[in-house]
């Protein structure tokens, strides 16, 4: 009896930091493609799932169809206009500024977040669960929240859809080309104003697809939504290595199948001092392999003196 | 003779209007007192981040770690001992039993922040660019982690208060005056003359003979000595403080006033902080309602969103900031 228990806990450990992870491999794959062809780490990516997140809230009474639209179309228009604000003027600004200037941005979202949240008088809105997703199901013995089934689903589609577009599609071939040697590239006819808007537009997708499924999972949504889940993916892709999207992808899914299941597994006691190791853990990616836990080789784009 | 003239000018102007501001304090009413030292304390701030990140053109977005250490260490130990037992029961013995004085906190302070900072800075201090702005961004994390859960050095996650609020308009601004000094000191010293020539081509700078690396450490741990003293500052200011003051937001807003006023010049440090500190002052007293000939009475929040608009407006269209990133230059007939 109390070994079967030990057992399903830990299947539903492990089913649910699946999930985790997959949610933070769609983030990864964001923020990858637009430094991919950028050079741009988008701190204000988080901020993006807020909006998408509130746009949810808000959207609580209208029918499922409807407020998924509407939520993709603020997440996108949003996203490309900080594309075209931001993101254009910067290009040939150096990494460090670009990321100076991201993390004011993320920060300007949340404080104008909080003017709109606050206009009722209290911090944080309730977003309705969408189609039922919240409830749990049982699968061979296991409860599991339909939503982390669907977390999972939905990211492997999104991967593969991703993978067979960059794969075959002349659009992802200029994609790769760009992310590997930009000023080649485009020397050799690749547009780049359409390839990083295509870049862009992708990571929005995503952003709207993980604004979903996050209010399900946590239906309360304030100015710092998807803050902490940001900053642990940022995390996850420099340790698995920001330069190729498939190494800053399975960072971003280690990272997020580690924390379930450390957190699943560990009183909360136990784990207070998680973010120092993890943290930790990046300084020291970055020092001695800064291109990543999973690229391979030694090849990097940190410079180091 | 005007090379010399501006050099004095360049330490002169920004410490009178230090001065000025101080005095301004002294004058101000006991509710506005606390917007001028708040200016005070962030300019010392600000010229701190200057000392590394001005000189050296590298990204930090760890500097406020050496505020908190400074601030937490200064503020811990000088609650009065006969109280700590009962308002820090879980402390270290040595910090529970020890009170110290305002003036040896403040050194104690910018000892803990530069020691602090060398030892990070020893492996760190190789990293430039984006990785250096991600594994500093790391350090703040981790200090903010450490400070709000271990109990033993802290407070941890709940409010230290009862520490003697000595930052008045005389201690902030002599405060910042030796921040000042220090910072300009350093700025025309050798060492600091080596460290902007690696900023401005790093290859060349190796070159010419000089260790990359330990230009840039000396420059960060005199940066986290320098942090480490602002906090003293600001907790003897703020009477009580908590982790989440010296976290995201005050990397934020630190950031924005150097960015403002231009990374490169200790002018621009002097001249964002007073800026954006002023403008934030005026926001916040707005966000209650304010009377400039009508009443001004905007959102709670709108702080943040004007800081933060300035902040990306500047670094989009002009990256150098308002004072451009130079030094002051006195006004000169012009030579043919």
């Amino acid at each position: 009896m109390s070994a079967g228990l030990v057992a399903a806990v830990d299947a539903q450990t492990l089913v649910d930091a699946v999930g985790l992870g997959a949610v933070f491999a769609l983030m990864a794959v964001g923020i990858g493609l637009v430094f991919g062809v950028l050079r741009l780490v988008n701190f204000a990516y988080g901020q993006l799932v807020m909006a998408g997140a509130y746009t949810l809230a808000f959207t609580s009474g209208w029918p499922v169809g409807a407020r998924l639209l509407t939520c993709l179309g603020v997440v996108l228009v949003l996203t490309m206009a900080l594309e075209r604000a931001v993101f254009r003027p910067l290009r040939s600004a150096s990494p460090a500024v670009m990321l100076v200037t991201t993390f004011a941005i993320a920060f300007l979202l949340q404080a104008i977040a909080r003017i709109v949240d606050l206009r009722d008088g209290t911090i944080g809105e309730a977003a309705a669960s969408v189609g039922g997703l919240r409830q749990a199901v049982t699968v061979a013995g296991v409860d599991v929240r339909k939503v982390t089934l669907v977390a999972i689903a939905v990211a492997a589609v999104s991967l593969g859809l991703l993978a067979l577009m960059l794969a075959r599609t002349t659009l992802g071939l200029h994609m790769r080309a760009a992310a590997a040697d930009f000023q080649t590239a485009r020397l050799l006819g690749v547009r780049a104003n359409v390839v990083i808007a295509f870049a862009v537009f992708l990571s929005g997708v995503l952003a709207a697809i993980v604004a979903v499924i996050l209010t399900i999972q946590a239906p309360l949504v304030t100015p710092g939504f998807a803050l902490k889940e940001t900053i642990v993916v940022l995390v996850g892709v420099v340790v698995g290595g920001i330069d190729r999207l498939w190494t800053a992808t399975l960072g971003g899914f280690a990272i997020g199948f580690a924390t379930g299941v450390i957190n699943g597994a560990l009183p909360t006691e136990h784990t207070v001092f998680l973010p120092s190791a993890v943290f930790a853990l990046v300084v020291l990616v970055l020092i001695f392999r800064p291109g990543g836990l999973f690229a391979p080789g030694r090849t990097a784009v940190v410079e180091r003196v | 003779m005007t090379e010399r003239l501006d050099s004095l000018a360049q330490l002169l102007v920004p410490a009178l209007l230090v001065v000025a501001v101080g005095v301004a304090a002294s004058m101000a009413s006991r509710s506005n007192e606390i917007h001028f030292l708040n200016a005070l304390v962030a300019v010392a701030m600000v010229v701190a981040i200057y000392v590394f990140v001005g000189n050296s053109g590298v990204l930090s977005f760890g500097q406020i770690s050496f505020v908190a250490v400074g601030a937490f260490a200064a503020g811990v130990l000088t609650v009065p001992s006969a109280l700590k037992g009962s308002v820090l029961p879980g402390l270290f013995p040595v910090l529970r039993d020890h009170t110290i004085g305002n003036v040896t906190s403040l050194l104690l302070a910018a000892a803990v922040g530069g020691i602090f900072a060398l030892l990070i800075g020893m492996p760190l201090m190789r990293l430039s660019g984006l990785a250096a702005g991600i594994a500093t961004f790391a350090v703040l994390e981790i200090t903010h982690n450490l400070l709000r859960e271990w109990t033993k050095i802290g407070p941890g996650a709940t409010t230290l208060s009862l520490v003697p609020e000595t930052t008045g308009p005389l201690q902030a601004t002599v405060g910042v005056l030796v921040v000042l000094l220090v910072a300009f000191a350093y700025g025309r010293s050798r060492l600091g003359r080596m460290l902007r020539a690696t900023r401005e081509d790093p290859a060349a700078a190796q070159a010419a003979g000089i260790d990359v690396h330990r230009q840039r450490l000396w420059a960060f741990t005199l940066s986290g000595a320098l942090a480490g003293f602002a906090g003293g500052l600001l907790v003897h200011m703020l009477g009580s403080i908590t982790t989440e003051q010296v976290y995201l937001e005050l990397t934020f807003v630190t950031l924005a006033m150097l960015v403002v006023g231009g990374l490169t010049s200790l002018w621009g440090a002097v001249v964002g902080a007073l800026a954006v500190s002023g403008l934030d002052s005026f926001l916040g007293k707005a966000e209650q309602g304010v009377n400039v000939g009508f009443t001004l009475d905007v959102p709670t929040g709108t702080r943040l969103v004007v800081v933060g608009a300035l902040m990306a407006l500047v670094l989009i269209l002009r990256p150098s900031g308002i004072t451009g990133g130079r030094e002051l230059r006195l006004p000169r007939r012009r030579t043919a």
